[in-house]
């Protein structure tokens, strides 16, 4: 099958591809560009492992396929640290040990700064549910909702 | 003298809350996971898999599928070792089946090609001709008369005459007379338990990258809880010699137990070893339910006598575990540890393992004991509720404690089942008023811990920092346990160390992380390689000063002479030792390596509240409390955290997970979407209580953690949904259609 060429940003920088129409965005990142960060838990949709936003809107990389960027603005979790400054959230991660094994991290700290940047004070229950598509098997969410909640305090004060 | 840094107060390091070594690389994505490794002129492979539970495989024809632009090689059973006996076959014959597909998922055939695409599209076309045999999925029914068989001769010698070819292990244990027990009781309660099948749920799926040549040598990068293990089994399977297969573990992305043993990794190399090329092979999710461990399902008859003070006076248990289509299914430890909370007078536990058409079992977090724990912590709970006692105040009446005799047969050492009791029962959530619709359960939960095989080896720089390489994967946060202790001996700060997980080739064997072992004999190891590397930098210090090494004493990171008569010195620091080590003796380095036997058992409760829906059958857990002892918390947030996510799947376990399987022995829902583990927005936060009884067997008297914490939520979440419902929960998970059945037929009774 012939290739497609997307031309697309990814954590602001622009990028072009060749992908099979078949490959997802997630393939694209991962096999093409070489961005590993966002994971395959499950590649249904199900999991929230391959997180990224699009355009600023939260999607399951999994889900959308790679010509589909053309044109758009991807960010992922490397583009999350500006340079070696890590973001609050990032740094509240590793205070908290709000990560076991940290698979499911990246995607979680995707979701967690995109829920911040449209409700920068969210209740415990609006992190639950905006996180509830986001699977952790190893921390029982404890440690990453506390984590999510003080960053987002933290982030209030600071503004 | 060797140098004993034994201790179990007083700690500079250990015990507190450092950031995780690993913590910037997992945060930013820069950390590499199993399938985040690539190879120049990599291949990507697929695995054909049987699509019925039981059939004999009559024709493999793969010529369309070779055919394909841009496939490499094509294997199958042809293409592994023969003549191999014991687990390496049990392994062999799970990895790529011989003659039969042995359950829905079972490999049979597995290509590489140029891209991932093209892998699965030729895997597609690998045609394979079946003829479907009878099969049998259930424990109870596949121990039937003329149940179907799923293989011959499989039994071993600890099985009775007379039962079904499908039991393969028995276990009897236990002291007394239950007999003479239950008679002495003022209330006998006997009920029928059962729970299904789970999976670990690890959410990244099983991937390696694999390269083998015809000279014999390869190298191999996997996801693995051992990779030491993954090396031995894959030379055996491949037919090579250990040593030249060098075997690198990814950081992994949640075990569990699940990734304890290999699946994947012998199929990458083989076609490696065909293409001659490196292979990368990462399993689909609907894989990783299908064809990796789930844990078995159990079928379980459980009796108490108790009198009405709360004495029990005997127990009797029968643990009937499936655990695939091959053995090793759990039910010794099931029926070593259902009982163990107690000091029993007359107990007796009998196990079976028993073969079914299902996926091979793989440990899950405390293999066997969880369900144990369902069963037997749910018949006292309605024996106290019968009695009307009070459930924590009989459980501290009949616990075990140091001296008494396990029901397993040994004395126990110091144990901590008594400590974390009355810490439960000093937590305001003991207390606390419920709401209507809600009710409160309570378990013990139990689990022996490991020691094992174990390497370390600790190297200083001239700098005075030091790098620790260790040998257990690190599945929780390990790497910074080690460097605190390490800490703790050396006496310079955490920050000063680096530790790594070392490759098969750089380190000594070192077993499985698993049994939770790896704080205490990795932990253990490290302590002891920090001590070496010590009694050297006194030895040069003592040299340097020219007294005598017993003369000279280690210290917050210097040497000092150890009292007046050894002379006035000033104390050496680390740093200035080793920057003249070159010339002073060499490299100053630790190491140590031994089966450390003294891993310390652990012993929790729990404390849960569950609401549950009349109406729909939902049940929500409104507030845990885990209370587990830890011997000694290294790292008081990562063992926390260990506390909160065995809860947590143990929520899971109890409320919502199970393999569903179809009539046609098919698994129905091998995915997330059907296979429901908990989200955020089903949980509350899980408070734990640390309880620090220290384990004589460790230097600073650390417990495993790992494990425990998933033994006591089945029977504490059942007890408090039982409550809840009014109406006894005899069967996980106690998904909202069995509540609500549960609910009709107490109206109706
Ligand atoms: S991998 Fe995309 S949601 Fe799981
Ligand atoms: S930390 Fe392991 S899955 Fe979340």
């Amino acid at each position: 099958m012939s290739k497609l060429h997307v031309t697309t940003k990814v954590n602001g920088d622009t990028v072009e591809f060749l992908c099979d129409p078949r490959e997802t965005l997630l393939d694209v990142l991962r096999d093409r560009l070489g961005l590993t960060g966002a994971k395959e838990g499950c590649g249904t949709g199900d999991c929230g492992a391959c997180s990224v936003t699009v355009d600023g809107r939260l999607v399951c990389s999994c889900l959308m396929l790679g010509a589909e960027a053309e044109g758009k603005e991807i960010a992922t979790v490397e583009g999350i640290a500006e340079g070696g400054a890590l973001h609050p959230l990032q740094k509240k991660f590793i205070e908290y040990a709000a990560l076991q094994c940290g698979i499911c991290t990246p995607g979680i700290l995707v979701a967690a700064k995109n829920l911040l940047e449209k409700t920068p004070d969210p209740t415990e229950e609006q992190v639950r549910y905006w996180l509830a598509g986001n699977l952790c098997r190893c921390t029982g969410y404890d440690k990453i909702i506390r984590a999510v909640m003080d960053t987002a305090a933290e982030m209030r004060e600071a503004s | 003298m060797a140098l004993d840094s034994s201790k179990t107060t007083g700690f500079k390091y250990v015990g507190t809350r450092p950031d995780r070594p690993d913590g910037f690389d997992k945060v930013t994505g820069r950390a590499k996971f199993g399938a985040d490794a690539t190879a120049p002129g990599m291949l990507f492979a697929a695995i054909k898999r049987s699509p019925h539970a039981h059939a004999r495989i009559l024709r493999i024809d793969t010529t369309k599928a070779l055919a394909m632009e841009g496939v490499k090689a094509v294997v199958t059973r042809a293409d592994f070792a023969t003549g191999l006996t014991g687990e390496n076959w049990n392994i062999l014959e799970n990895v790529m089946a011989g003659d039969t597909a042995l359950y829905d998922g079972h490999a049979v055939a597995a290509v590489a090609a140029t891209s991932a695409l093209s892998a699965r599209d030729a895997m597609k076309a690998i045609e394979v001709e079946y003829e479907i045999l009878p099969h049998v999925t259930d424990v109870d029914k596949a121990m039937e008369p003329g149940a179907p068989v799923i293989r011959t001769g499989a039994a071993d010698a600890s099985v009775p005459e007379g039962l079904h070819p499908n039991v393969v292990r028995y276990h009897k244990s236990g002291h007394g007379d239950v007999e003479a027990g239950f008679a002495e009781a003022d209330l006998v309660i006997e009920d029928h338990f059962v729970t299904e099948a789970t999976h670990q749920g690890y959410i990244e799926p099983h991937a390696c990258l694999g390269t083998l040549g015809a000279d014999g040598k390869g190298e191999l990068w996997c996801c693995t809880q051992g990779h030491w293990n993954v090396q031995k089994v894959c030379a055996a399977l491949l037919g090579l010699e250990t040593s030249q297969l060098r075997v690198t573990a990814s950081e992994i992305g949640g075990g569990f137990g699940g990734k304890t043993t290999v699946f994947i990794e012998p199929v990458a190399l083989a076609l490696s070893r065909k293409a001659n090329r490196p292979v990368k092979l990462v399993m689909t999710r609907a894989e990783v339910f299908k064809a990796s461990g789930p844990t078995s399902s159990t079928s379980m008859d459980v009796r108490i006598g108790m009198k009405t003070d709360g004495t029990i006076t005997a127990a009797e248990g029968v643990f009937r575990l499936q655990g695939g289509a091959f053995p090793g299914a759990p039910m010794e430890f099931t029926a070593m540890c259902a009982f163990a909370p107690y000091d029993l007078k007359h107990v007796r536990q009998v196990g079976y393992d028993v073969l079914t058409n299902r996926p091979k079992q793989a440990a899950y977090r405390a293999p066997g004991s969880p369900m144990a724990a369902f069963a037997v912590e749910s018949v006292i709970d309605e024996l106290c509720k019968k009695l009307d006692l009070d459930p924590i105040d009989t459980r501290l009446k009949n616990a075990s404690h140091e001296g008494t005799r396990a029901s397993f047969g040994p004395k126990w050492p110091r144990i901590g089942l008594v400590e974390t009791l009355e810490a439960a029962k000093a937590h305001p959530h003991y207390t606390a008023p419920l709401a209507p619709g809600q009710g409160r359960g309570i378990s013990c939960g139990f689990w022996f811990n490991h020691g094992g095989e174990t390497s370390v080896s600790l190297a200083m720089s001239e700098d005075g920092s030091a790098q620790i390489m260790v040998g257990t994967p690190d599945i929780g946060g390990s790497r910074a346990s080690m460097a605190l202790m390490a800490a703790e001996v050396l006496g310079i700060p955490y920050e000063n160390i680096r530790c790594t997980i070392a490759d098969t080739a750089s380190l000594g064997y070192n077993e499985i992380s698993h049994g939770s072992r790896v704080t205490y004999a990795s932990g253990l190891a490290t302590i002891k390689a920090a001590e070496a590397a010590v009694e050297e930098l006194c030895a040069r210090a003592a040299a340097k000063w020219g007294i005598p090494e017993d003369a000279v004493y280690w210290e917050d990171g210097c040497a000092k002479p150890s009292g007046p008569n050894a002379g006035d010195f000033e104390p050496l620091p680390i740093a200035e030792i080793t920057a003249t080590m070159g010339a002073t003796g060499g490299p100053i380095n630790g190491h140590f390596e031994a089966t450390p036997e003294g891993a310390g058992v652990s012993f929790a409760t729990h404390i849960v509240d569950a609401e549950v829906d009349r109406e729909t059958g939902s049940t929500k857990v409104v507030r845990y409390t885990v209370v587990q002892d830890a011997g000694k918390a290294v790292h008081p947030t990562y063992v926390e955290g260990q506390f909160q996510g065995g809860a947590a799947q143990g929520i899971g376990w109890a409320l919502n997970e199970e393999y569903i399987y179809g009539e046609d022995g098919r698994l129905q829902n091998a995915g997330f979407l059907d296979y429901r583990i908990p989200v955020a927005s089903d949980l509350p936060m899980i408070d734990t209580v640390i309880v620090e009884v220290p384990n004589p067997g460790h230097p600073f008297g650390v417990r495993g953690v790992g494990e425990t914490s998933i033994c006591p939520p089945l029977a504490a979440i059942a007890n408090a949904v039982s409550a809840a419902a009014g109406v006894r929960m005899r069967q996980l998970p106690m998904r909202p259609s069995r509540i609500l059945e549960a609910l009709d037929s107490a109206a109706d009774g």
